[in-house]
């Protein structure tokens, strides 16, 4: 399993189309990657389910991926999130 | 006549009969099913045509009203394939056998339900887009359209709210304006409305609603947030005056929008926008300007408890330089200090802080600072046509100064491996009477200058900007101030270098003929009078 910290620096923190365009990023990959925001925590490829974890500007999240393709997939959600969020 | 009143959120005034916006599929049956599997296939298939019939609202919305208010859709899309919510829909036909329309509204109640208990603005809006989608497939399990302001004619849509497709489903050409009970100004159908250019008025509450009923006679003043229903002879005619006037206005910026910046006599100018933040750049487009003659970098520091780091730097000025498409964009390396002071700057208390540590002082003071923003501005510059420009200039040796941390600072960079391109330029505010007086030295130095006039004004009247008491001794159009500007522009353009005018005084019309006469190549303005200027410029003639 790989894991990172990242802290989102968004105004509006993980907002409807930065979640809808990471949920589609992770389905790209066989790992499964979720991302937690304290005691919570959501499937990234669930896109309400990200929103509803009320990420805010500051926040810091905790994003895990595990399976066959984790190296690549915790790249690409680094990457996402530092072009996006 | 009864008056209702609420928020305008566009500016305009429409005059015309009520259609009551009529929605579709509002009931939703509860029915017990036995073929799990067929109810479930239904679902599919609504889900099918419900993204098909999204994908072409998100394509009339992006010719509408462009990508940024269209992606709403995009993300609706999103939300119908969310596994979650389908789920949840199929999980209640197969446990409780309900059919599909009621398992879409008791999924669509739940997490309209979650968005709405949470504690922030944004979130808690997000309730009605789950309620919108939701709507859609339902109506689409129905196998009905979509419903719409019906009728021939133009009309004056009332509603209590409107979903972001409805708007943009409506027939446009049948839209005389918008009136809900309900709704928010950061609502999309206030954004999409704004878009529009319809007159739009949100929250005139329900009263409104319960007494409004198609064909009746309104004026919606978008202006000032009010409905007139059944109006008097005197207010119609008022109204009718504010709506003529304001059609006759509008009309006259639309035609000088793609228009040049020309004078009758063929002298060309260049008008630009001055802005100060990232926020601002949707406003520069809007009002056609040319490019950017004036971005204030202070906010990235203002806004902060901390220096700004090199990476956030070089974010802002790369979405800037990219959201302008090439066009020019001139950067103002910080400008901290005298009236705006920044707490982490930890600057000392100044008897006279206008003529004390500021703007390139404190850079050359603190090469650090200098150095970070430099840094972020140059390996930003490769994604546009960057500019940057140095405030506060009295001195040659300052500007060498400057030039020979420009070259270490690209060196660095270039052993970095990151690419400069050759056409970044490098300009200096003449903004003290001194900068005025030398730019014949300064010139060669540099490519373009940018006079700010409220500090020339303020340092060469001896006048100080922030006491309101002096106002009567100032003079903006001072000869003194004008025979400097016309002193720069001469030295400028002998020494190949260009000049604007980036302080207020680029906005007064009144000074727009004396300034092409000093063959000024630039007036750098706020986005809201680049038209207006604009409209200056082509009704003078320098050839009388």
């Amino acid at each position: 399993m790989k894991t990172f910290d990242y802290v989102i620096k968004d105004e509006i923190g993980i907002h409807a189309r930065p979640a809808g365009n990471l949920a589609k990023k992770c389905k790209e990959f066989a790992s499964v990657i979720t991302i937690a925001k304290g005691e919570k925590e959501a499937g990234a490829t669930k896109l309400m389910a990200v929103m509803g974890l009320g990420v805010k500007c500051g926040d810091t999240i905790t994003v895990k991926a595990e399976g066959e393709d984790e190296d690549a997939a915790i790249e690409a959600v680094k990457e996402f999130l530092e072009a996006n969020l | 006549m009864i008056k209702y009143t609420g928020k305008g959120v566009y500016g305009a005034v429409a005059i015309g009969n009520v259609s009551v916006f009529k929605r579709q599929g509002a009931e939703v049956k509860h029915d017990h099913v036995e073929d799990i599997e067929a109810e479930k296939a239904r679902v599919e298939k609504a889900k099918e045509l419900a993204i098909e019939q999204l994908q072409a609202i998100y394509e009339k919305a992006l010719k509408e009203v462009g990508e940024d208010h269209a992606q709403i859709f995009e993300v609706h899309m999103m939300m119908l394939e969310d596994e979650d919510y389908n789920d949840s829909i199929i999980n209640l036909i197969d446990t409780r056998k309900v059919n599909a329309e009621y398992a879409v509204k008791v999924t669509a109640d739940n997490f309209a339900e979650m968005f709405a208990s949470m504690d922030d603005s944004y979130m808690q809006a997000r309730a009605a887009d789950v309620k919108d989608i939701s709507n859609r497939l339902i109506a689409c399990l129905g196998g009905g359209g979509s419903s719409d302001a019906s009728g021939d004619g133009k009309y004056v849509v009332c509603a209590d709210d409107l979903a972001p497709s409805e708007t943009v489903s409506l027939d446009k050409e049948k839209v005389l304006a918008f009136v809900t009970s309900h709704g928010s100004s950061n609502s999309h159908t206030a954004i999409l409305a704004r878009n529009m250019n319809i007159p739009a008025i949100i929250g005139v509450g329900d009263e409104f609603l319960e007494n409004i009923k198609d064909g009746d006679f309104v004026i919606v003043d978008g202006f000032t947030g009010e409905v007139y229903v059944d109006p008097d002879p005197e207010t119609l005619e008022v109204m009718t005056k504010k709506q003529t006037e304001d059609i006759e206005k509008k009309k006259l910026l639309q035609d000088l929008k793609g228009k040049e910046n020309v004078t009758l006599d063929g002298t060309r100018i260049k008008i630009f926008a001055n802005i100060g933040s990232v926020k601002n750049v949707g406003a520069v487009l809007q009002n056609d300007a040319g490019g950017i003659g004036l971005f204030r970098s202070e906010f990235l520091y203002l806004e902060n408890d901390d220096y700004p780091t090199e990476e956030e730097q070089f974010k802002a000025y790369r979405k800037v330089l990219e959201d302008m498409g090439g066009r020019k964009v001139i950067i103002r390396t910080l400008d901290i200090g005298a009236d705006k002071q920044v707490d982490y700057f930890n600057l000392d208390k100044e008897e006279n802080p206008a003529m004390g540590i500021r703007a390139i002082r404190i850079c050359l003071t603190r090469p650090e600072i200098f150095r970070t923003q430099l840094r972020a501005l140059y390996r930003a510059s490769a994604y546009g046509s960057l500019g940057i420009m140095f405030p506060m200039i009295t001195s040659v040796s300052e500007l060498e100064k400057i030039n020979t941390i420009c070259e270490s600072v690209r060196a660095e960079l270039k052993a970095e491996g990151v690419v400069i391109p050759d056409n970044v330029e490098h300009g200096i505010m003449i903004e003290t009477p001194a900068a005025a007086v030398i730019s014949d030295l300064l010139a060669p130095m540099c490519d373009f200058f940018s006079v700010g006039t409220n500090d020339l004004t303020q340092y060469t009247l001896a006048c100080d900007r922030q006491n309101p008491k002096i106002e009567p001794f100032v003079d903006t159009h001072h000869e003194a101030i004008l025979r400097l500007i016309k002193m720069a522009a001469e030295n400028a353009h002998k020494h190949n270098c260009w000049i604007g005018i980036c302080g207020e005084l680029g906005a007064d019309t009144t000074l727009t003929e004396t300034f092409l006469r000093m063959g000024i190549d630039e007036l750098s303005v706020s986005p809201t009078f680049v038209l207006k200027v604009r409209d200056q410029v082509r009704k003078i003639d320098l050839s009388k």
